[in-house]
């Protein structure tokens, strides 16, 4: 394995939380990528829109909410989670129904940047064709 | 040219693992090398040895077990899913105090970097799931 | 660079085969396996879909097959291959996205 290889890796994240579990394992993988160094994005369409949603509650359902570690993404270097447009739209939802995500940008005195970026279903197709790994779950 | 494989779904209920199987045989008869299979999600109860499906039907961990024999594969069970479906290596089975493990022939339990590592020295990854 | 995507679902259960064609680019190939070989039967309501795409589109054959599905039911424009089709065009293109 060439240690300098970076590649441009793509989670795509179309499936809504807690009905399966394909959201919660899809971000372990992104967490623990995230120790390799590659250039990382995650693109949330279709119904993987609703993974990013504000004011997830699960006590009554009993099952662990995993909605805050999103938030440690930036943390993790990982700053790209570009959201398409349509897909929120289609479900009635806008931007500020999202959670909030920042990264630090250590190249600007580490001011507080967003993480999430609307793009329209068009930026996305070229998005995704750019990719050299993309991850699907 | 190098493919790594990723099997998201468990066998029999999802035609996931076959698909995998039969792509995998068809990039090894062509030439190609297979990297790693990947397996994730309810992907890792294709490890355990203990399925018995009934004799007129194809016996799919046996299937990975002996293509992975004929070709030297790395069949790899991720650790993070397979301790919550109860997929267990000896070591797994004794670490977590377990009385028995289950993984099958040619199957190894590692860790989610893997799957990454697969990703990064693979020319494609072709992932098969739900 | 162009991407491989894979469609595993019936274009008339789930959205897949919809969305994968809306992010699929020109020179892209769609190919439908599994259950998402229903996608390429001739005459449906998932047809007008297929035939606007600017992708190449493919067929599973053994998985059509499998379903009792003749190759002269494929709508036109659609080629079928077998699995060593599908590894051809996993090499010809520079990555593959399954459509899960």
């Amino acid at each position: 394995m060439q240690e300098e290889t970076i590649k441009k890796f793509m989670y795509m994240n179309r499936k809504a939380p807690y009905g399966t579990i394909y959201a919660l394992e899809a971000l372990e993988v992104v967490l623990i990528g995230a120790a390799f160094d590659q250039d990382v994005s995650l693109a949330f369409l279709d119904d993987g829109v609703f993974q990013l949603v504000e004011g997830q509650d699960t006590d009554g359902i009993g099952v662990k909410n995993f909605s805050p570690a999103f938030r440690a993404l930036g943390d993790y270097d990982v700053t790209k989670l570009f959201v398409e447009k349509e897909s929120l739209e289609e479900r009635g939802l806008s931007p500020d129904d999202l959670m909030e995500l920042v990264w630090e940008d250590e190249d600007d005195d580490w001011a507080e940047k967003p993480s999430i970026r609307i793009v329209t279903r068009d930026e996305l197709k070229s998005i995704l064709g750019d990719q050299d790994v993309i991850l699907s779950f | 040219m190098k493919f790594g494989v990723v099997v998201n779904e468990g066998p029999y209920t999802h035609q996931a693992s076959d698909s995998a199987y039969q792509f995998t045989k068809a990039a090894l008869a062509k030439g190609h090398e297979i990297t790693r299979v990947f397996f994730y999600h309810d992907g890792v109860n294709n490890g355990t040895r203990l399925t018995v499906p009934p004799q007129d039907d194809r016996n799919i961990q046996k299937n990975w077990t002996e293509l992975g024999k004929e070709h030297d594969l790395d069949l790899v069970v991720c650790i993070a899913a397979a301790q919550r479906r109860g997929i267990l290596d000896e070591n797994e089975a004794k670490r977590q105090g377990k009385d028995a493990d289950n993984i099958a022939e040619g199957f190894r339990i590692s860790g989610l970097g893997q799957l990454i590592e697969a990703g990064i020295m693979s020319d494609r990854l072709v992932t098969f799931g739900d | 660079m162009s991407i491989l995507h894979t469609v595993n679902k019936s274009p008339f259960q789930k959205d897949d085969l919809k969305s994968c064609l809306a992010h699929a680019n020109e020179g892209d190939a769609v190919l439908m396996i599994e259950d998402g070989v229903y996608g390429a039967i001739a005459g449906t309501a998932a047809s007008q879909d297929i035939s606007n795409a600017k992708a190449g589109v493919y067929v599973l054959g053994a998985d059509l097959a499998a379903r009792g599905i003749a190759q002269d039911k494929v709508a036109e424009g659609i080629s079928v291959v077998g699995y060593d089709g599908f590894v051809d065009l996993a090499t010809e293109h520079s990555a593959v996205n399954s459509w899960l």
